[in-house]
């Protein structure tokens, strides 16, 4: 049973199977197909660069003040342009790529992971788990979420690490109920049932079973969920309660730049235009990457067969 | 001795419209080898009695009775103790290959899962060897590559097959197939049919099928159970009971098979009205309400027992074989 088959003396059938493995790497060459995803790949790999060699990259400090050579339109000598104290916009903009990311991936990654461990249980054990946990996260959902942000920063101080997690806390509960719905439905599934009726035990049924097939909306909500967090972080750095000036954040150069808007359009509009890059490539990525997460469509996607763009004639 | 011997099972489920009596008083055994059909309309209570042995109805269904399976007790167990249960002792076979296996997860995985689970494999490579193994005895061509494949790539039959080769994985005692090949079309049906057969007869394995298709019950099984109202109104062996069909409704069952040998032209017979839900149960005989014979006022408040009327056979009505 366990010998391979004589090729010789028996007919091959193995020719209509098609080989295939499951690595990582494949996923990702797949992934990388796909025109929108690879752009979101760019612009998240040049973003991730920008955050890594800040310091190199950037052609001037950010805070290096030259007011004879303040509110300089974008040319030569400063390709974005200098702010109302004469300070490069394009290192700025650099310097500030750090922060955005830093609050993007942290603050979501914690609401990601509490709010659907939540979301989880709260829908697969149902009943009083449910009431307390959903009621809870309803607690935090009651409040407005700037107000819950702005609180939790008084309670921890002002400054960027406060702001990731209080942007985290205040998304926890949109994970919680996106995780909760799509499980409800999953756990319903009879595959949930038969890999009970096999003796699985419920940790092996959550995160085997349930939790993969109840994924796609929450992959999409982390894509979301990352777009508002840059722009959170913006507004809190804004009523001053995140990145502390003079430290460059996207969201405190867009907001600064507001007052000089008729007078100098750059000031605000690089630092917005790489807000929208970014949150742009955190959602064409997610959607790659639920289709690539998905078998399904995986191999829709290996045939040839694309799931956007011109269709097939 | 036999695999399983249910004596009055009973399963009571609250809703919103009140207290739903889905199974009302349920004997019946299984032995090594033999399969039992059991049959009946939706809504009879057929699925649900085989779920509450494995403990697989939602936790607001209460459960009485007794299920003795190897000589311990199922509906007494803990939840451990039946995990243990699951899979190893008893397999399931559920109505539909194409939502029974877990679309993100290939065939391999899902196979390996049980063996695991039960510790009946040492590591994931003697498993795989032995998901292989099980895979080729269901039938299904090269198995070795089929491990790696997802749900979606096989075919219903195929699924099924899969499905039957994880419900025979832990080389259970008994496996409960629930409408296991109502989803597939007629000639994949009567090669799973002829598979659970062989594997059975190999194996020793009992069997409840659990089916509305008559057809398939004259097939494959040694006894028959019909099941009207959450009760048995009718058992006994195949013969018995095709032949000498003894309650008004199994008469209305069997009457209204099309059968390929009559005369053209001739009427299907159907039974008139709906069976009844089951928060609301009629008094007296279940199916009184759309019984043909309906004898006397007798049948509207007594409930008629299941007696026997002739070597296995039994049936619970007033009026064992009058025709209507």
């Amino acid at each position: 049973m366990t010998t391979v088959p004589n090729e010789g003396a028996v007919p091959n059938v193995k020719t209509t199977v098609r080989p295939r493995s499951n690595g990582f790497l494949d996923g990702l060459k797949l992934l990388l197909k796909s025109p929108p995803a690879l752009f979101g790949a760019v612009v998240f790999v040049v973003v991730l660069v920008m955050a890594v060699f800040d310091d190199q990259l950037a052609p001037t400090g950010a805070n290096e003040v030259d007011i004879q050579n303040r509110l300089l339109a974008p040319g030569a000598g400063h390709w974005f342009g200098t702010d109302d104290l004469g300070r490069d916009i394009l290192s700025r903009v650099i310097l500030g790529a750090k922060v955005s990311l830093q609050v993007g991936v942290v603050a979501v990654g914690f609401s990601l992971v509490v709010g659907t461990l939540v979301g989880l249980f709260a829908g697969y054990y149902g009943r009083w788990v449910d009431t307390v946990l959903m009621r809870l996260m309803d607690v935090l959902f009651a409040f407005p979420a700037m107000l819950l942000a702005i609180a939790v920063i008084a309670i921890l101080g002002p400054g960027t690490t406060n702001a990731m997690i209080a942007i985290g806390i205040t998304y926890t509960p949109v994970f919680a109920r996106v995780t909760r719905s799509s499980v409800l439905s999953v756990r319903e599934s009879v595959y949930v049932r038969a890999s009970r009726s096999i003796g699985s035990s419920d940790l092996r049924l959550l995160f085997r079973h349930v939790l993969p097939n109840a994924a796609p909306p929450i992959i999409v909500q982390t894509s979301v969920s990352l777009a508002f967090a840059v722009l959170a972080e913006a507004a809190l750095s804004f009523v001053g309660l995140g990145t502390q000036p003079p430290d460059p954040s996207w969201g405190r150069m867009l907001s600064e730049g507001r007052e000089f808007i008729d007078l100098a359009w750059w000031i605000a509009v690089f630092p917005g235009l790489a807000i929208v890059l970014l949150v742009l490539a955190f959602n064409l990525l997610g959607d790659g990457l639920r289709d690539v997460l998905d078998p399904q469509q995986r191999s829709a996607l290996q045939a040839g067969r694309r799931t956007w763009g011109r269709r097939r004639k | 001795m036999s695999v399983l011997e249910v004596n009055d099972l009973r399963v009571q489920m609250d809703t919103a419209r009140g207290t739903a009596h889905i199974v009302n008083g349920l004997d019946y055994s299984v032995s090594p080898g033999e399969t039992v059909a059991v049959v009946g309309e939706s809504g009879s209570g057929k699925s649900v009695s085989v779920m509450a042995l494995l403990g697989l109805l939602p936790g607001h269904a209460r459960v009485t009775g007794t299920a003795e399976f190897d000589g311990k007790n199922l509906l007494a167990m803990s939840e451990p103790q039946l995990r243990t249960v699951r899979g190893n002792g008893i397999g399931m076979v559920f109505q539909d290959p194409m939502t029974s296996l877990n679309p993100v997860l290939t065939i391999g995985r899902q196979l390996t899962e049980g063996l695991l689970a039960h510790r009946s494999a040492s590591s994931k490579k003697a498993a795989r060897e032995r998901a292989a193994e099980l895979l080729a005895d269901v039938g299904l061509p090269d198995p070795k590559a089929a491990l790696d494949r997802y749900p979606h790539e096989l075919s219903g039959g195929m699924r099924q097959r899969v499905v039957i080769a994880i419900a025979l994985a832990g080389n259970p005692k008994l496996l409960i197939a629930d409408e296991a090949t109502t989803a597939l079309d007629v000639t994949v049906q009567a090669q799973i049919l002829e598979l659970v057969a062989g594997l059975q007869s190999e194996h020793g394995t009992g069997v409840v099928w659990i089916t509305h298709d008559l057809g398939v019950v004259a097939g494959i099984a040694d006894r028959v159970l019909v099941m009207y109202g959450g009760r048995c109104i009718e058992d006994g062996s195949v013969d018995e009971v095709f032949e000498n069909p003894a309650h008004p409704y199994t008469r209305g069952l069997l009457g209204s098979l099309p059968a390929l040998h009559e005369a053209d032209g001739e009427d299907l017979v159907a039974i008139g009205g709906t069976p009844p839900p089951p928060t609301d149960l009629p008094q007296g005989c279940v199916f009184w309400p759309r019984c043909p014979v309906r004898a006397d006022a007798r049948c509207e408040t007594e409930q008629p027992p299941l007696v026997g009327i002739g070597g296995t056979h039994r049936a619970a009505t007033f009026y064992p074989g009058v025709p209507a």
